[in-house]
């Protein structure tokens, strides 16, 4: 999918004469699929099973059909959840993307000051989710955060208590932390252009924005998938930051189905509903990585480099 | 390639293990730190609390004494922070992982508990005991009570919701405290002249809010009306008086009642209470239990008198008893069903022996809070805080109703959708009749 990893040689004189290789390798792969079986597969149906019953959490599971489904589906808080996980993944994206783009690119050029830069940007995602949300909402508060601390007016706003601003700030500070993440993908993912493309282009009289659009931009057409899957699926976990955030609030306003699938089971005490919402939530996400990968094109391993 | 299937298996693990939290509950181990010390006898016994300043020095200190007083039966404590504590006790207990002692709130939540046999009828045993049960406030074992059996023993502090107004503030604008639900009406404009908020409100926490419906639907309907709900009868929100409070609420928005911006307030970061220590709010509805916190934060703005308090004001033509009040009538111990006969054993010995012992008794009073203990007033003499002291003891001892917090009584899912439709009201969202109608849709869940 991405044109990150070199393709896999294909050589044969790498199998040896004792035994098959392919026995190996499933050995090697082991840990690995016991450690996805044991944390994702089971659970997953745990909660499928789950999602037909009705629990409270701690009392007996009983079996209850199709109930939570029905109850899940014809809840209009499903919509407005599904509605608002959009909202913040769509938004983050389109902020996060043309930005870490920049920025990357920008960091990928050889000099020391960049360098540090570079380090020195790297550092919001050192902290955790919860922390930053506390900070934020600390610098937010109408009376005594930052916009009252220095008096200026503009930043006196009910930040978490307006749906629209809500929202806004929840991207803000979403992208604040992930985009250092995605500038060092897109850095690293520019350095491997080949310099002869820059020099070629340079002769043929090209200028520094002809040649981030026909020449950055073009080569890193994967990157910006991989990256963007990252964005993408990884924007429908968000619950930490908005739990402690506004959890869920205003009103119902950032209340994303993960947060949503939460409140249900262990706020509500209705086990059945958030399992059914955890399944939706896990459909949601395959339907998009599978979208991605088409988007992609289907020959992820297809070169990019002929001619050089 | 190599990337793309890290990534979805990392989107897996992430999102499933979000998800199966429900599933993978039932498998997890017990909580942290709940080793029984190892070499310690059968008879110890876990207990899980809440952190805090003062309630856990005080809790420690009572687990600590009885352990010097019984070396062979010794109870091994827990803390958590009070939002991760509902959470992990709830799964812990579905998971039979529960500790011999559960703290608790008692009311609805008790009552889940109860019907799923986690936690021992208690009730044979404070009738042998009955001298355990004489000396505690009567009113306090309302909400330990479930189906006529006594499923808690009620113990700590009683923390009824009271008006705190800052003097200064009034004497700014030259008025005095209301008296009437009109008079709160007439002093919001005041304040708004003069810049200061007239009500301060943690709205992001939602339960915050709650309150003021509380002491609205009293006032205006009697306690009956929200007995109607508890007791499950049909569209009991629907009540003329329920609907008149929930407009009242929304007038008193609609007129700047409320600091601006109440809704990116949370009260865990006594924000709210610094609105008013600060005087840029005049008064606010909440809990006793913030008179410390306001003594500790906020300068001489306590130890100078500056702090007022009193009931929540009638409302002219209302049917409520002037008296009644709303709160927490004490905290609520349990012991598990699943925990051992010697753990059991331990526990009630605990119960009996350390629990609201006289030591206790006086370390409450010292922190400025009321025991749930009959007849100590005689201690509050000595305090510093002794005129809150008295009130906070007035109010409840002469309160005819003692209310619990609607949250607390009512189940978990009633009272999920119960805060979720309280904080859209307070917004404006949504119209009284809506709430009452969604609420409606909830009662005897």
């Amino acid at each position: 999918m991405t044109s990150l990893a070199p393709p896999a040689p294909r050589g044969r004189t790498t199998t040896s004469a004792q035994g098959g290789r392919s026995g190996s390798v499933a050995w090697l792969a082991a840990p690995a699929f016991l450690m996805f079986l044991a944390f994702a597969v089971v659970p997953l149906i745990g909660v499928l099973v789950l999602s037909f019953t009705q629990w409270d959490g701690i009392g007996d599971i009983h079996a209850a059909g199709f109930d939570s489904w029905r109850s899940v589906l014809s809840d209009p808080g499903l919509v407005h959840a599904l509605w608002v996980t959009f909202l913040i993944m769509a938004l983050s994206w389109a902020f996060q993307t043309p930005l870490s783009l920049l920025i990357g690119v920008y960091l990928a050029a050889q000099s020391r000051y960049r360098e540090i830069l570079a380090v020195i940007y790297f550092v919001p995602l050192l902290l955790s989710s919860a922390a930053l949300a506390i900070t934020y909402k600390a610098l937010l508060d109408p009376n005594f955060g930052l916009g009252a601390g220095l008096g200026i007016p503009l930043l006196q706003q009910d930040w978490l208590g307006r749906d629209n601003l809500a929202l806004g700030v929840l991207v803000f500070v979403v992208s604040w932390q992930f985009i250092p993440f995605h500038s060092l993908i897109y850095q690293s993912a520019v350095r491997q252009i080949p310099k002869t493309m820059f020099e070629a282009s340079e002769i043929d009289g090209a200028g520094r924005l002809r040649q981030f659009f026909s020449i950055t931009l073009p080569q890193l057409k994967y990157t910006v998938i991989t990256s963007s899957t990252l964005m993408v699926v990884g924007s429908l976990t968000f619950f930490d930051l908005i739990f402690v955030l506004t959890g869920g609030g205003p009103g119902d306003a950032t209340r994303a189905l993960a947060l949503d699938m939460y409140k249900r089971g262990f706020q509500a005490s209705l086990m059945g509903p958030a399992s059914a919402i955890a399944v939706i939530l896990v459909l949601v996400g395959l339907g998009l990585a599978l979208l991605l990968r088409r988007i992609g094109g289907r020959d992820a391993t297809e070169s990019q480099m002929e001619g050089v | 390639m190599e990337r793309s299937i890290l990534s979805r298996r990392n989107f897996l693990g992430l999102s499933m293990g979000a998800a199966a939290g429900v599933a993978l509950a039932g498998c997890g181990s017990s909580g942290p730190g709940t080793s029984t010390g190892g070499g310690s006898s059968a008879g110890s016994a876990s207990y899980w609390f809440l952190t805090g300043a003062p309630g856990e020095g005080i809790r420690t200190n009572t687990v600590n004494r009885f352990n010097q007083a019984n070396p062979n039966s010794k109870i091994t404590a827990t803390t958590f922070q009070n939002d991760a504590y509902k959470t992990k006790i709830k799964t812990a207990i579905g998971a039979g992982q529960a500790p011999s002692i559960i703290w608790g709130w008692g009311g609805g939540t008790l009552r889940t508990y109860a019907q799923a046999g986690q936690v021992e009828d208690l009730t044979s045993w404070f009738g042998e005991n009955a001298a355990v049960k004489d000396r505690l406030f009567p009113s306090s074992f309302g909400a330990a009570t479930i189906d006529g059996k006594i499923y808690a023993m009620p113990a700590e502090t009683v923390q009824p919701i009271v008006l705190f107004y800052n003097k200064r503030a009034f004497e700014k604008i030259g008025a005095e405290p209301p008296q009437t639900w009109g008079d709160v009406m007439d002093l919001v404009p005041k304040f708004n002249a003069k810049n200061i908020a007239p009500f301060s409100l943690g709205g992001q926490s939602r339960w915050t809010n709650m309150m003021w419906l509380e002491f609205l639907f009293d006032r205006l309907g009697g306690s009956e009306v929200f007995q109607a709900v508890f007791d499950g009868q049909k569209d009991a929100w629907s009540n003329p008086a329920s609907i008149q409070a929930l407009t009242m609420v929304q007038d008193l928005v609609k007129a700047n009642g409320f600091i601006k911006g109440f809704s990116s307030i949370t009260a865990d970061s006594n924000a709210d209470q610094a609105l008013l220590y600060t005087g840029k709010a005049a008064m606010m509805l909440h809990g006793t239990w913030t008179y410390g916190g306001m003594a500790a934060d906020g300068g001489d703005f306590v130890s100078s008198g500056s702090l007022g308090y009193m009931n929540f004001p009638p409302i002219d033509g209302g049917k409520g008893d002037v008296s009644d009040t709303v709160g927490n009538p004490g905290q609520y111990y349990s012991i598990s069903s699943k925990a051992t006969a010697e753990q059991k054993e331990t526990a009630k010995k605990f119960f009996k022996e350390a629990v609201l012992a006289d030591a206790e008794v006086k370390e409450w009073v010292d922190a400025g809070a009321v025991p749930i203990v009959k007849g100590t007033e005689s201690a509050f003499g000595a305090s510093k805080d002794a005129d809150f002291l008295k009130f906070v003891y007035n109010t409840s001892a002469n309160a005819k109703t003692f209310a619990q917090s609607w949250d607390q009584a009512l189940s978990p899912t009633a009272a999920e959708k119960l805060l979720d439709n309280i904080a859209q009201l307070f917004q404006l969202k949504i119209s009284p009749e809506k709430w009452a109608e969604n609420m409606n849709g909830v009662i005897g869940q």
